[in-house]
């Protein structure tokens, strides 16, 4: 079963990345952007029928490895 | 003296970490990530670079490597570990110290030397230290520490900010943090001050002719406090 994370960054975190994006869709002429921040996917394979089972994992994964909690959030799909 | 350098695929500092322990009298082995046990050392080292090529985030995947559990266990007992640039990132991802090293903030990768404020002499590393600024140079394109506030809370009122980026003078200002790092701080310790996390590379400052001679200093100072 394939179980879908996002992983942002915490709001008041600074996205060096996320500030370039949006300069440069303001220089393309997109003016309307007034903020990006970048994230992540990940799309998990798990050995698993029960998706609440397959979730679990996945929610302890994310805590132990995919997200650094001080500056990250994850949602689980 | 016994020391010991962690070699992760994608260290890139680990020899030159070598080189300079052994020049300053530690009898230095070089230890592989896989292996589980760690030989008998007075000082483990994490060197710098980039451990499975930077890959998630800085140091993340480093920080579960068979070897990470023996360094786990080396610290609590009271045992000296020294993690840099990528070390650091790597003291973080474990939970070792708190806090991370996020991109700089100037989204450029940084080559450079800098000065570094000595802000805790009672400790292993920096005990007698005859100089407060260290020339020293950092390579890094996450240098940018970041913690919550109870942690920097909790670090100010431990004085737990080992160095700080400052100017020739050791003055600490915005001018002087080349990175965006919280506070300007370029190393921290962890609460007993066993473990020390720094971004800038001390073992790129061990020659005269080459570069600079702070380095020395700093591993001079360490072997003596050792002893």
């Amino acid at each position: 079963m394939k179980i879908k994370v996002i992983v942002t960054l915490k709001n008041g975190v600074l996205d060096p990345q996320g500030k370039a994006i949006q300069q440069t869709l303001n220089g393309m002429g997109f003016s309307s952007v007034n903020e990006v921040r970048q994230g992540k996917f990940f799309e998990v394979d798990v050995n698993e029928k029960d998706e609440a089972k397959a979730k679990i994992k996945v929610e302890d994964m994310c805590k132990k490895l995919l997200a650094n909690l001080v500056i990250e959030n994850f949602e689980i799909l | 003296m016994k020391s010991a350098v962690i070699i992760f695929p994608g260290s890139n500092c680990d020899r030159d970490m070598d080189v300079a322990l052994k020049k300053f009298g530690f009898k230095n082995e070089m230890v592989w990530h896989d292996d589980e046990q760690l030989p008998k050392s007075d000082l483990i080292v994490l060197p710098g670079g980039f451990s499975y090529g930077d890959y998630l985030r800085c140091g993340s995947i480093a920080g579960k490597s068979k070897i990470i559990k023996s360094v786990i266990d080396f610290a609590a007992k009271g045992g000296l570990v020294l993690g840099i640039c990528n070390g650091f990132q790597i003291l973080t991802e474990t939970g070792l110290l708190p806090g991370v090293l996020q991109q700089n903030k100037n989204i450029e990768f940084i080559c450079k030397n800098v000065f570094v404020k000595v802000n805790n002499k009672n400790n292993k590393y920096f005990n007698s230290i005859d100089k407060d600024v260290l020339e020293l140079h950092i390579a890094h394109n996450e240098g940018n520490y970041f913690c919550t506030n109870d942690e920097l809370k909790m670090l100010k009122d431990n004085n737990l900010i080992a160095v700080s980026y400052c100017n020739e003078k050791g003055e600490v200002n915005e001018k002087s943090n080349p990175n965006g790092a919280l506070q300007n701080i370029a190393g921290i310790f962890n609460k007993e001050k066993n473990i020390l996390g720094m971004m800038p590379h001390p073992e790129r400052m061990i020659d005269k002719y080459l570069s600079g001679e702070d380095g020395s200093i700093f591993f001079k100072n360490l072997i003596n406090n050792i002893k």
